[in-house]
């Protein structure tokens, strides 16, 4: 048997913004061993329940992530909702799925450009975060913010979009339709790319089930689960289908999240198509009594929004389980037996949101 | 930006943000605004760093962190505080994981608010943050001890 050796991978790392830890136990080159350690941004949001009113408590349910942001706000009101029973306008669960799936090509394009820098390709990083900004201008326009917007409020949407603003959301996703073509076609057909991403870190469908896999990383190991399918919000009257891959390497992740972009950029134009008149708000009376359980589909996978209410203004309990909490054991069971070099594109292609993982 | 005297190399921490001020501090660096023009570097290597720019709260897991990447970067050093919760807490300062601002634990030189913090804004606080970073120097030329020099924070 070789010397082994422990090489400490983080907090402070090369690969994403966020601190993770990871102390990878090596023979030689080949890592046989990876034990994560989380926690070093964990704040306590869950707690914080307790502390806020309800309607307040969305602003900090947005603030769990910056990526997801969009995506946490509507789970946390959806499950709200349930629990006092508030039908939703037609029209807010549009404008809902309308800025949900520009959440996800916004959160897909930031991956795509990651996996590009991971991978060394500096130029495709910068032409994936350039096709983004796009994304983000929509945003900027139809909501005031960048990043963090805050457009969900318990029983509906705050702000509306008038014709032009869905012109100009729908006119984009078909020039950004366009204009990923050619990108996909690098990331797909671009030799540099194959080399390095087929047959690397491949979770089978049986080890993808076993060890809680959700997303795209469940999907690309061959399994149709999208939670996008119970029809939530808008998604019930659009034509959303799981985008599958058999092979469940980083290649056929890669190729999941590129189909999914051009599948969520023609969600958002039937929406627009379909999207009716009407309020955008219902007002809300008196407290949550009682519980629900809330599963939407994150750009990273399922997540699930657990509320407890006690008929008073502070809700007993909120419990978030984010996607990347679950794609945590995969990644553990992918990185035993790869090589040291191979380790920061392996915890890239789970997508890890670590603020979310942590809360 | 035509008086700035040199192309600083950032180094840039998560305290315990949401990621949002995180990917616009990458954004700065990115196509639209492009910072990396002016030879701009985001470098992962605290010896290497000029700027340190830390975006989140500190909570207590990452407080010990915090000081080891300051006490690791050379003098003269600057500290920029990005986002409303590297000011101040934020949104999150009644978490019980959350000790407060950035300078609860390093001194910070400049304080960029907003949630999240725009890259126009992050910016302008670098470009601030030069003008001390050039201020520093020249104490640090004329061997005034204020400037924090050395190794320290240990």
């Amino acid at each position: 048997m070789a010397k082994r050796s422990i090489v400490p991978f983080g907090p402070q790392h090369p690969v994403l913004p966020e601190p993770i830890h990871l102390d990878l136990v090596l023979e030689d080159e080949t890592v046989v061993e990876a034990i994560p350690s989380i926690g070093f941004i964990h704040r306590g949001l869950e707690k914080l329940v307790e502390k806020k009113d309800f309607k307040q408590y969305v602003y900090i349910a947005e603030r769990v992530c910056g990526i997801c942001s969009c995506g946490h706000g509507m789970g946390y009101c959806e499950a709200v909702e349930h629990v006092m029973g508030i039908e939703v306008p037609r029209r807010a669960a549009y404008l809902r799925t309308i800025w949900m799936e520009m959440s996800r090509v916004h959160s897909h394009l930031l991956w795509l450009g990651l996996l590009a820098d991971a991978m060394g390709f500096e130029s495709l990083f910068m032409e994936a975060w350039r096709q983004r900004e796009e994304i983000l201008n929509l945003f900027d326009l139809t909501t005031g913010g960048r990043i963090i917007f805050s457009v969900n409020c318990v029983g509906g949407v705050l702000k509306d979009m008038d014709s032009g603003m869905l012109r100009a959301v729908a006119d984009t996703a078909e020039r950004l339709e366009r204009e990923i073509a050619p990108l996909t076609k690098t990331f797909l057909k671009e030799y540099t790319v194959q080399s390095r991403l087929k047959e690397l870190g491949v979770l089978s469908r049986e080890q993808a089930l076993l060890a809680g896999a959700v997303g795209p990383m469940l999907r690309a190991s061959g399994e149709a689960y999208d939670v996008r399918m119970l029809g939530y919000s808008a998604y019930q009257e659009l034509h959303v289908e799981p985008v599958v891959r058999r092979e469940g390497d980083s290649y056929a992740r890669c190729e999941v999240r590129l189909e999914e972009l051009a599948q969520s950029l023609r969600l958002i134009r039937e929406a627009v198509s379909k999207i009716p008149e009407g309020p955008i708000a219902e007002p809300v009376k008196g407290n949550p009594g009682g519980e629900y359980f809330m599963r939407i589909e994150q750009p990273r996978g399922e997540a699930i929004y657990y509320v407890k209410g006690n008929g008073t203004k502070n809700l007993e309990r909120f419990r978030l389980r984010t996607p990347t909490t679950s794609n945590i054991p995969p990644m553990v069971d992918l990185l035993k037996g790869c090589q040291l070099a191979d380790v920061p594109l392996l915890v890239l292609t789970i997508d890890p949101c670590i603020s979310c993982t942590e809360r | 930006m035509k008086n700035v005297s040199k192309s600083p190399w950032l180094l840039h921490y998560d305290a315990s943000s949401c990621n949002g001020c995180d990917i616009e501090v990458l954004d700065c660096l990115t196509p639209k605004y492009d910072l990396e023009r002016f030879g701009v570097i985001n470098t992962g290597d605290p010896f290497q760093a000029d700027i340190l720019l830390i975006t989140g709260g500190v909570n207590s897991q990452t407080a010990s962190v915090v000081k080891q990447l300051y006490s690791q970067m050379p003098a003269p050093k600057v500290v920029v505080a990005v986002g409303i919760c590297a000011c101040t807490g934020g949104v999150f300062k009644e978490c019980y994981n959350i000790l407060g601002g950035i300078d609860t634990v390093i001194p910070v030189d400049v304080y960029v608010p907003g949630c999240a913090a725009r890259p126009e804004a992050i910016i302008d606080g670098v470009v601030r943050a030069l003008n001390i970073l050039d201020k520093k120097t020249a104490e640090l030329y004329a061997g005034k001890s204020g400037a924090q020099g050395g190794h320290d924070g240990r």
